[in-house]
């Protein structure tokens, strides 16, 4: 349980020691580049699946949280 | 002077009507745009894998297996009289696998080792680019010989005034995980019979049938199934920290009940006998994760990710994953990657031949294992503004990893992305 306050922990201080500045629509040249997307690429789609299925853990990265087999 | 006076005002009049009717006539121009194609994307993989806790035998034997995936998706865009941007993409997935350890589905190894999955979707997601709002629902289906699924979801997402952007998502899916056992362990009140009489004894993704009745018959056994329910509640909030460094957090509150083992999974006792798998009927699954993405110097980015996991079953575990894409040119990246991860075992795991007949629930499978896992690989990525070749190819990307368990288990997948516009 202990290990659980302090994932909990490590993810909200990460929030906290980033102070946002303003930042304009023409200043956003960086932070528009491809390489920068929030989200995974969709060409790691179907390693997202694989490990889902040999990990017992999932979600919380744009991948699935259900549905489907990994049978085999 | 009074003709002065009356041009001035003249051609004051001209501007002001001048002005008007372009306003007027952006307004009037605007018109709905109907659905048109605008975006195919391809992405195919090849995975291979070798190891040798097979939970089909237990824990024990050849885990090797191969996927060969594919999936493509067409994006239609078009906008509204209320100027909302619609967007619809509709998806097919045909993947085939061939996997060793199937065979022993039955006891002397005669089952069909390969299977095909193939798995529609289709999404509509609509914008309010003044608003900064946008709604989405997405339906899928997946259907493989031994297993169905049906999902369904809703998302909304806003953006604030500072550079932010919550998103919400609501996600159900309705799977149906048809009964097939290890062939020794095949319940007789679950024997599946004919209307001839004839009784048949189906393997994993094969059809080996053994007639107990009047002679062998070309009717389909009706092998009864089992649900599973998935449902998930998914917050994520992005941020713009400054002009170099975004960053996201996300949460998932996952719930699955009804048949969460797999019916063709053994687990050996210590006493030597043989039983299918027994895993609780319900699983409260809990992930939050952070990404952080920050654009050092000209050339180089900095993409991590970092997740914490905590189950019901008494998995928790840590991912951190680190990428750094080096932009050899505008349009052309390298990016190699490194992930590490690391799980507690489930209460209900144990190794082949240590649970005991006092266990309520066992599992021998790895997966549920505690266990830690190297992946890493590289990354490639062209997309030149023209187009490949100055052709609708719009966007390669090439992806290779390795992938190193604990347990022994090896795997290696590469995957490709085309895109077309």
């Amino acid at each position: 349980m202990k290990s659980t306050y302090y994932g909990i922990l490590i993810v909200f201080s990460c929030m906290g020691l980033f102070a946002c500045t303003p930042v304009k629509e023409y200043q956003k040249n960086r932070l528009n580049d491809a390489e920068m997307s929030l989200s995974s690429r969709r060409v790691q789609k179907n390693e997202l699946n694989f490990q889902t299925y040999r990990e017992g853990s999932a979600g919380a990265n744009g991948g699935k949280t259900g549905g489907g087999c990994g049978c085999n | 002077m009074k003709k002065i006076c009356l041009t001035v005002v003249g051609i004051y009049i001209l501007l002001l009507h001048a002005f008007a009717q372009t306003s007027n006539s952006v307004d009037s121009a605007y018109e709905p745009k109907p659905l048109k194609l605008d975006e195919i994307n391809l992405v195919s993989s090849y995975y291979n894998q070798n190891g040798d806790h097979s939970a089909i035998l237990g824990g024990i034997g050849n885990e090797h297996v191969v996927d060969l995936a594919n999936g493509l998706e067409l994006n239609f865009v078009g906008w509204d009289a209320r100027k909302n941007k619609h967007t619809i993409t509709a998806g097919l997935g045909f993947d085939h696998h061939t996997s060793a350890s199937a065979a022993y589905v039955s006891k002397t190894g005669a089952s069909k080792t390969g299977g095909t999955r193939v798995y529609p979707s289709f999404n509509w997601l609509v914008e309010n680019e003044n608003k900064g709002t946008s709604f989405g629902l997405g339906a899928y289906y997946s259907a493989e010989y031994n297993y169905h699924s049906l999902g369904l979801d809703a998302s909304y997402s806003k953006k604030t005034n500072n550079n932010g952007q919550f998103d919400g998502k609501i996600s159900a899916y309705f799977d149906q995980v048809k009964l097939i056992y290890p062939s020794e362990l095949i319940p007789v009140s679950s024997t599946p019979t004919t209307s001839s009489g004839a009784t048949y004894i189906t393997t994993a993704s094969g059809n080996t049938v053994l007639s107990g009745g009047g002679g062998y018959t070309d009717e389909k056994p009706k092998i009864p199934s089992a649900p599973r329910n998935t449902y998930d509640a998914s917050l994520t909030f992005s941020q713009v920290i400054n002009k170099r460094l975004q960053a996201s957090v996300m949460l998932d509150l996952v719930s699955q009940s009804g048949y969460l083992g797999l019916p063709f999974h053994r687990v050996y006792f210590n006493d030597g006998t043989d039983h299918v798998e027994n895993l609780p009927s319900l699983r409260y699954k809990i992930p939050i994760g952070i990404r952080l993405n920050y654009f050092a110097g000209d050339n180089l980015i900095i993409r991590a990710y970092y997740r914490y996991y905590f189950d019901q079953w008494g998995i928790q575990s840590h991912t951190i994953d680190l990428e750094v894409p080096v932009k050899i040119t505008p349009f052309f990246s390298l990016s190699p990657f490194y992930r590490y991860y690391i799980q507690t075992a489930a209460r209900y795991f144990a190794p082949y031949g240590m649970h005991t007949a006092a266990d309520q629930y066992y599992t021998s499978n790895y997966a549920l294992s505690a266990l830690s896992s190297n992946f890493f690989g590289m990354g490639l990525r062209l997309s030149p503004p023209d187009g490949i070749l100055k052709t609708h190819l719009s966007n390669i990307e090439v992806r290779y990893g390795h992938y190193l368990q604990t347990t022994d288990l090896l795997a290696n997948i590469v995957s490709f992305a085309f895109q077309f516009k």
